[in-house]
């Protein structure tokens, strides 16, 4: 997704960059099989604290969200809420094939196949489900990424967002969720 | 109270944000040590700090947002009282009352502000975090008069004076060692640590009182965290570890208690608010008043190495 590589970042942001680099609060959305991928990730055997990670209890406090594999169309707009309720900068790492496109579930009637029509995508890590190995080496990744200011998608959100709108209506029909929370 | 005063009070300030961060970030790396794992680098608090600031910020009304500022004001007044080792920003005015009320300016601040962002969590964890309070503090608050009547003032400085001079035998947790469980006990309850972190539970209630807080705000909320952390620390400290004689001294004991807290918290389960309710009122109330009787009648403790 990103073409151009000329950096026109101000002094403050390289700053702000640094430090947003330097320390990833994530929530992960765990609808999906990767979910448990991520306790070894996170725990003595893998330990993302290394790297300045560490999970995060609400989107409004995190900085970078996992969607852990398939969504189905219901689980999507509650994705959709808490990205939206997240602050900038925020970056969205998508794991498995599901998220690229549909893997097993490609053709079923519940899930959607692309999740970056939706929602910015930063990275991707392939795998079926990828392993915490491939899941550190993704972090290390992003981390690089945000470094040189490239992981832009929640501008790229803001500046297409009729785009986006516009795949969510078409497949969620509606984006507004009806629960007891909600209403 | 010339301009030097808020000069000095200002330095405070600075040294115990610095202080207590780095300190904090240190104890992350014990807590991943005992958790086998490498943990992150010792000024990764700082980079969360300066992360947390750097972000952009939502409003939820105008009481969330006043809320977080009457906090950080509350504690930063509070943390200017504090004698570091005999020094004082405003010499004779660091006084348990002064502390203690203004120490309340701060947590009502930053229960008002949680309320405020309109979030059921918020009001469970405000709700937990108050009556943990009220769990922790009458303990505490009969073996602190205790102390203000055994040595006749309020002055945390000129308790924490008392103490030295005797090597560990002075402090008065040895001296009243009831008392000295009391507050050591107290202590987990004042920084939220487990067992008694139930108000902050973030799997259970999404971290409580902080589940709206995003970007600016939730970095306000940590420096506050650092700054009532200090306070408490230094109170415990001053009260019952004797201070310190010179800032260095002062810094390692603070170190040391704040460290031990913290591994002995690592390997606590958490009890649920009542249970937490029902223990202090159960153990260290008990010892307080036994603590209580014992020095206002037999006067042990007091003068007893004197
Ligand atoms: S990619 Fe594989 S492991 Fe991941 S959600 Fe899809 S089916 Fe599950």
């Amino acid at each position: 997704m990103v073409l151009e590589n000329q950096d026109n970042r101000n002094l403050w942001e390289k700053i702000g960059d640094y430090f947003s680099a330097n320390s990833i609060w994530m929530k992960w959305y765990c609808t999906g099989c990767g979910a448990i991928e991520l306790p070894p990730t996170m725990t003595s055997r893998f330990d993302m604290e290394r790297l300045g990670m560490g999970p995060m209890a609400t989107p409004r406090q995190a900085d970078v969200m996992l969607i852990t594999g398939y969504l189905s169309t219901k689980t999507l707009r509650r994705v959709i809420y808490s990205y939206e309720q997240m602050q900038d900068p925020k970056y969205i790492v998508a794991f498995g094939s599901c998220t690229i496109n549909g893997g097993v579930y490609y053709d079923s009637y519940a899930t959607i196949n692309q999740l970056d029509k939706y929602i910015p995508v930063d990275l991707y890590i392939a795998g079926c489900m990828p392993r915490p190995e491939a899941v550190m080496n993704a972090f290390a990744d992003l981390i690089s990424m945000i470094k040189k200011g490239q992981a832009n998608g929640w501008r790229h959100y803001q500046e297409n967002y009729e785009w986006y709108k516009k795949n969510q209506l078409d497949s969620l029909e509606e984006v507004i969720i009806h629960d007891e929370f909600h209403e | 109270m010339t301009v030097m005063n808020f000069v000095y009070g200002f330095i405070i300030l600075l040294a115990a944000f610095i202080f207590q961060t780095t300190i904090t970030g240190f104890n992350r790396k014990v807590t991943a040590r005992i958790q086998k794992r490498y943990g992150p680098r010792w000024y990764q608090q700082f980079l969360d700090i300066f992360k947390a600031l750097r972000k952009s910020s939502i409003t939820h009304g105008w009481i969330f947002d006043f809320g977080v500022i009457m906090a950080l004001g509350g504690i930063m007044a509070t943390v200017i009282f504090i004698p570091v080792a005999g020094f004082e920003a405003f010499p004779n005015m660091d006084n348990v009352y002064i502390i203690s009320y203004l120490l309340a300016i701060g947590m009502l601040g930053m229960a008002m502000s949680a309320a405020g962002s309109g979030n059921p969590w918020a009001s469970i964890g405000v709700s937990r975090a108050l009556t943990n309070m009220l769990a922790y503090d009458i303990p505490l608050m009969i073996v602190i008069f205790t102390l203000i009547f055994a040595f006749d003032t309020a002055s945390v400085s000129e308790i924490a004076a008392m103490q030295q001079g005797m090597g560990i035998l002075g402090w008065n947790a040895i001296r009243m060692p009831l008392g000295g469980i009391v507050a050591f006990i107290a202590l987990f309850g004042m920084l939220g640590k487990k067992p008694f972190d139930s108000f902050i539970a973030p799997a259970e209630i999404a971290s409580g009182p902080m589940v709206e807080y995003g970007g600016k705000h939730l970095g306000f909320m940590f420096i506050l965290h650092e700054l009532m952390t200090f306070i408490e620390v230094s109170l415990i400290l001053n009260l019952f570890f004797g201070g310190g004689s010179s800032i260095l001294v002062y810094a390692i004991k603070y170190a040391i208690l704040y460290t031990l807290v913290n591994i002995i918290s690592q390997v606590m389960p958490r009890y649920k608010i009542d249970q937490a309710v029902k223990f202090f009122y159960r153990v260290p109330l008990v010892f307080a008043i036994i603590q209580g009787l014992v020095v206002i009648f037999l006067g042990w403790g007091v003068s007893v190495w004197f």
